[in-house]
């Protein structure tokens, strides 16, 4: 009887978080249907998907497996770079929705490839070492993108690190990747559909990770990495697992973004984008994966909407993470607000609900 | 043959030996107790036979396979499980959760199977359900399958943790101070829930305890440690009455 | 000729992160933490030498000493504020609000400077020494900020070997509890921490200002994360791997610029970092830390 009762409680937790998502898209269709959404918030709408789907992406890492990962827009620009030369090859001369499709895929792999293949050596660290170790990650993938130059002609790809012409190209060749210009004169291909259904996608495998027998070995490592290992938890396999899936589901984001854009620079994914998922992720709730979707739309828009506050933006998002962090896990301040939630309902039915709540909180 | 062979096992730490010379035979089915002063390495003799630390020295042989050195969870998987001294729950999640992560190698379906819920997903997860609370129910935990592990008193949480170790469905289960913090009703209940897991599982279990009532009252062999070394062994009687025993719990020199 | 200037370079360079790396190494030694907005502590710490000087017309000395007096206080108002309400909690929580620190202090200075790099004259009067007929030529910049590393180091040796208040760091940083039950009062040992970790941050500030004179709210950053790089590569918690680390690195990034690629210099740096934890995660000269079962 009691578990039917907890299955219903999270597939029903569940379905409210997709709900509220659909209900978003159908809101701002209609919006836009009749013409009432602004230009600006139009342009919006494609980049909030991307931020929802890192936001929650970057909670798997942080809030289910428990490390902190500093390099999460290093995976982003992976993905956005290699489905971006996807698309200006061969993507665009497929039928759109096939060619985005591929693209984000495509994206996703190669994202997912790096995810492994800096997973294996930084998973190994914990703690403050694994996030500075993503961090430096982050920063030479950067690095490396920068200095990167890809041709395309009839012979096929051509490569170098140190300037477009020593890409001897034949006559009908084309410059992809132009260094530290990146990528321009891109055909935009994302929709506001396609990030929809990438969000819906990314809380599909996210959700339902979560609610199985790979989510709960990885959150046992969250929990208590030595318990985990003597239950017989191979612990570097759900990690790394964890962390591909991350990585892969913001390459196809970075994907969207990419091709949502004419023109595509490594510098726009720095350290300070990987920071701005995370202010999402803590504002949200880290662990919470409803709250990643919701804190990233709102986060996002308000700054905008409320032009007076662009100024301060970033000094808000910092205020946030601070006070954030110390209101819920600083043990004089949590201590503090039972004190307060237990005086304010000394008297009425709140005072058995406070008992309940003190109870499930507890002391971790 | 015996279910765990343990021949001449050492370990230093730095410069000092904290455990020497160790020498232990544990048979299939039986209850055993490790017993001495606070310091004397019990704890560590557990973190040796489940792969915490790496033996300096020595051999541990489980069912016949060599497991010294082997990392914890191939030890776990091997067949010995444990609980800890300070509880080491999976705090964030629910008591049925905990027992759930013990039954990971025992009903397995692949990470794809659970995200696309594939056919399989949903016969499995009932399995272990099915399972989880069965085990629950012989801790009488079941009433609280669904609240989070650290909302548990805790008497209970060291009970689930027995729990989710047994899930782990060991041949030798590990029990560091499972009475520690108990009062002595609680304690004789423990007793008695330790027997039946004996005779039910077939496991056979090896218990770190300072209270002698308790060890006296459930153990057929005791190892007495002191010094990181065995000073006595036999059953109960035996030992009560050993002086080396005797003198080692009352610092007499 | 041109390799030992490199060289030069790098350790001049290399001492800076070595002054840096001993604020980040003593703080983690202590509290356990890394604390993010140290980088940032430097900048700050720049920008009053900045004003000090170019705007009021301070006499360079006297300018450094109240920076380092102001970035002090800032430490320690960053500990009080932001970090000891956290010293119960995860290092997770830590690490983030360490991170939120960091990003109030780039911004705070965004707002009140302004984004344009200013440029920052040197402190240094020291006119360059000619060496080897001219061929060799070093910078009063770069004499100065080795002589000072070399002193601050020596300093801080002598200070944690031989007063009451070092010992008391030595001590916290093996055992906080046990320290605690032998009287020493560890809030107050590691605010001491984060007060000489800052005022070493500003005479850093100074320096790197001196020798690379633009200055920035991301100015601290970059140095801040390299310096931590070369904490870790000489072993944290440890002094002398602070200064080896430190060293090591500004030759490692000096020679990575003349000799492979400006671009990819930094991305060298990071792999080293990565490499070293990988290889040798205790750094060259750190010891071993064990999780207790």
């Amino acid at each position: 009887m009691n578990i039917l009762k907890t299955m219903k409680k999270s597939t029903r937790s569940n379905l409210i978080t997709y709900g509220i998502v659909v209900l978003f898209y159908l809101v701002m269709q209609l919006l836009s249907s009749g013409g009432l959404l602004s230009n600006s918030m139009q342009g919006m709408l494609v980049p909030i998907c991307t931020y929802v789907v890192l936001a929650v992406s970057l909670n798997l890492t942080v809030g289910i497996l428990g490390e902190l990962s500093l390099g999460h827009a290093g995976f982003m620009s992976v993905g956005a770079f290699s489905g971006a030369v996807f698309w200006m090859i061969a993507g665009q001369s497929l039928p759109s929705v096939l060619g985005l499709a591929v693209s984000m895929l495509i994206g996703g792999v190669m994202a997912g490839v790096f995810g492994f293949l800096i997973g294996i050596p930084v998973l190994r660290l914990r703690g403050d070492y694994l996030a500075i170790v993503t961090l430096a990650f982050g920063e030479i993938i950067k690095n490396i993108l920068n200095a990167i130059y890809l041709g395309w002609d009839s012979n096929g790809f051509h490569f170098s690190m140190k300037d477009a012409t020593s890409l001897n190209m034949g006559e009908d060749g084309e410059v992809i990747i132009n260094g530290a210009i990146g990528i321009s004169g891109m055909t935009k291909a994302s929709s506001f559909t396609a990030g929809i259904i990438l969000v819906l996608i990314t809380l599909f495998v996210v959700l339902n990770l979560i609610n199985s027998r790979a989510g709960r070995a990885i959150m046992s490592i969250r929990d208590n990495r030595i318990a985990a290992e003597a239950t017989g938890i191979n612990v570097t396999k759900y990690k790394l697992m964890a962390f591909i899936t991350s990585a892969f589901l913001a390459g196809m984001a970075g994907v969207l973004y990419a091709l949502n854009m004419s023109a595509l620079a490594a510098k726009k994914f720095d350290y300070n984008t990987s920071i701005l998922v995370l202010v999402f992720v803590v504002l949200g709730g880290i662990g919470n994966i409803r709250g990643s979707v919701i804190a990233a739309a709102v986060l996002y828009v308000l700054p905008e909407m409320l032009r007076g506050l662009n100024d301060y933006r970033m000094l808000i998002y910092a205020v946030i993470l601070i006070v954030m962090m110390i209101f819920n896990q600083s043990a004089q301040v949590v201590a503090w607000r039972h004190q307060v939630w237990e005086k304010l309902s000394a008297t009425g039915p709140l005072q058995k609900l406070a008992r309940v709540k003190k109870q499930t909180k507890g002391e971790a | 043959m015996a279910l765990l062979e343990v021949m001449n096992v050492g370990i230093a730490f730095g410069g000092l030996q904290a455990v020497a010379q160790l020498d232990m035979k544990i048979e299939k089915g039986h209850l055993y107790g490790l017993i001495g002063p606070n310091g004397a390495g019990k704890t560590t003799v557990f973190n040796m036979l489940t792969g915490v630390y790496r033996p300096t020295e020595g051999d541990i042989i489980l069912d016949g396979k060599n497991i010294t050195g082997k990392a914890p969870a191939k030890i776990n998987q091997a067949g010995i499980a444990r609980t800890f001294q300070n509880i080491r729950l999976f705090s964030q999640m629910t008591v049925l959760d905990n027992v759930k992560i013990g039954l990971h190698n025992q009903v397995k379906y692949p990470m794809w199977t659970g995200v696309f819920r594939l056919p399989g997903f949903k016969e499995k997860e009932q399995e272990m359900d099915y399972k989880a609370m069965k085990l629950l129910k012989i801790f009488d935990l079941d009433k609280e399958a669904n609240l989070p592990a650290s909302s548990l008193p805790y008497g209970k949480q060291r009970k689930l943790e027995i729990a989710r170790a047994l899930a782990t469905n060991p041949k030798l289960l590990l029990l560091d101070e499972p009475a520690a913090g108990m009062n002595p009703s609680e304690s004789e209940e423990l007793m008695n829930t330790i027997k039946f897991v004996q005779k039910e599982f077939g496991v056979a279990i090896l218990l770190i305890e300072h209270d002698m009532n308790f060890v006296m009252g459930i153990c057929e062999y005791i190892y007495v440690l002191d010094y990181g070394r065995v000073i006595a062994q036999g059953n109960g009687e035996s030992i009560r009455n050993n002086p080396k025993v005797i003198a080692a719990y009352l610092g007499g020199d | 000729m041109e390799f030992l200037s490199y060289l030069i370079n790098g350790i001049s360079l290399g001492s800076v992160y070595a002054i840096i790396a001993l604020g980040y190494t003593m703080v983690y030694g202590i509290a356990k933490m890394l604390n993010f907005a140290h980088g940032d502590v430097i900048m700050v710490g720049s920008y009053i030498v900045f004003i000090a000087v170019n705007q009021m017309g301070m006499p360079p000395l006297l300018a450094i000493v109240i920076s380092m007096a102001l970035c002090t206080l800032l430490g320690i108002v960053i500990e009080r504020f932001a970090y000891k309400p956290l010293r119960s909690a995860s290092s997770l929580a830590v690490l983030i609000t360490a991170i939120g620190v960091s990003y109030l202090l780039q911004n705070l200075a965004l707002l009140i400077w302004g984004a344009d790099p200013k440029s920052f004259t040197s402190v240094v009067g020291l006119a360059p020494v000619q060496l080897a007929g001219g061929r060799l030529v070093i910078s009063g910049e770069t004499i100065v900020t080795i002589l000072v590393s070399a002193v601050i180091m020596a300093g801080l040796i002598f200070f944690v070997n031989n007063t009451k208040m070092g010992r008391a760091m030595l001590a916290v940083s093996e055992d906080k509890g046990a320290a605690q039950l032998m009287g020493i009062n560890v809030n107050s040992t590691i605010a001491m921490t984060f007060a000489i970790g800052s005022a070493l941050a500003a005479v850093a500030g100074v320096l790197l200002c001196s020798a690379y004179p633009t200055l920035q709210p991301t100015t601290g950053a970059m140095p801040g994360i390299k310096a931590f790089t070369a904490a870790v590569f000489g072993g944290i918690g440890s002094i002398p791997g602070a200064f080896v680390g430190g060293i090591l690195l500004g030759v490692i990034e000096i020679m990575s610029k003349a000799y492979i690629s400006t671009q990819l210099a930094d991305a060298i740096v990071f792999a080293v970092l990565i490499i070293v934890l990988l290889v040798r995660p205790t750094g060259l000269l750190g010891k071993k830390i064990s999780e207790k079962v």
